[in-house]
């Protein structure tokens, strides 16, 4: 994987075979810190402690249980190279949460990549469930959410193109504004 | 700077057309997006295929994902379902594919051949 919204999309792929309705994804960006932390949380049907331990485990794949595979263990190896870590959280009916942390000093360590794309891709390709984005910069914080959008949206489906294009460019300005870019002048009054 | 009012002027346009294209039977553009896809370069095929169906206001397209199709070593795999057609695959497709599969097959119903599995696999 080229960037860290690329595994970002991939690991979601499980929540979605998990039956999740809801899934948040959390990063955080200390820098001064170093870090870079992303979370993934879902409602899905959640793993037993066997089963977690297997899922880190590439060799341990079959077609009956499809939500394991290269995904994690990709990951895990990704935020390990450069310094961090990953764990998972889960529990059997209650879903998953999976934790990474990226040293951004480690030459090994991803770019984070377009957010916005996987959010944009997740949102057209699966309308039904509800996504959370949290993006956080130092004390500055982007909440984008797909409940909030289809409250605006009335009978228009949220997977419209039209709808999906604003979603795009609207995830992608907000992150600009963390980092204060040049979106922030169209902010009046500050 | 997109803002929030922009959506309630998005859904109005977007309603209207809605209604034009209820009931009619579309064409399916569907992405192979597990692990093997997306390390390729899935999402920016997908995306494109969005960009060029909203660019050039085509109707009656969904575009969509699946799982691993099973023949990971051609990912990206897009398969294009048109009503009454066969299914084509096409493999290794990347951004400048997808905008041609866009004009010529979905548009002017010519298979890209060239791109196809049955090529590829030749």
């Amino acid at each position: 994987m080229e960037d860290i919204s690329l595994h970002v999309l991939d690991i979601i792929q499980n929540s979605i075979s998990a039956g999740a309705s809801c899934v948040d994804i959390a990063i955080k960006e200390i820098p001064a810190d170093h870090s870079l932390y992303v979370m993934i949380s879902d409602n899905g049907t959640g793993m037993d402690s066997s089963e977690a331990e297997r899922s880190l485990d590439p060799f341990y794949t079959t077609r009956t249980t499809r939500r394991v595979g290269l995904g994690l263990p990709l990951f895990k190896a990704q935020a390990e190279a450069s310094g961090g870590s990953l764990e998972i959280d889960t529990e059997k009916g209650r879903g998953t949460t999976v934790m990474a942390r990226f040293d951004t000093r480690s030459i090994d360590c991803l770019p984070l990549g377009r957010m916005e794309d996987t959010m944009a891709t997740l949102i057209l390709c699966h309308p039904d469930i509800e996504f959370r984005y949290t993006h956080s910069y130092y004390d500055k914080c982007f909440e984008f959410s797909t409940q909030d959008i289809k409250g605006k949206l009335g009978d228009l489906l949220i997977s419209d193109l039209s709808v999906i294009g604003w979603i795009r460019k609207y995830i992608s300005e907000n992150i600009e504004k963390l980092y204060g870019g040049v979106a922030s002048e169209v902010d009046s009054g500050t | 700077m997109k803002s929030i009012q922009e959506l309630e002027q998005i859904k109005q346009r977007t309603l209207q057309e809605v209604n034009l294209r209820k009931d009619r039977k579309g064409t399916r553009v569907v992405v192979g997006m597990a692990t093997c896809g997306i390390a390729a370069g899935a999402r920016p095929v997908l995306l494109a295929f969005v960009e060029e169906v909203q660019k050039r206001n085509l109707q009656d397209i969904t575009v969509t994902q699946t799982g691993c199709v099973g023949v990971c070593r051609l990912e990206p795999i897009v398969e294009v379902y048109k009503p009454g057609e066969e299914k084509v695959t096409y493999v290794k497709v990347t951004p400048e594919k997808a905008k041609r599969i866009v004009a010529e097959h979905i548009v002017n119903g010519q298979v890209v051949t060239e791109y196809t599995i049955g090529a590829a696999e030749k």
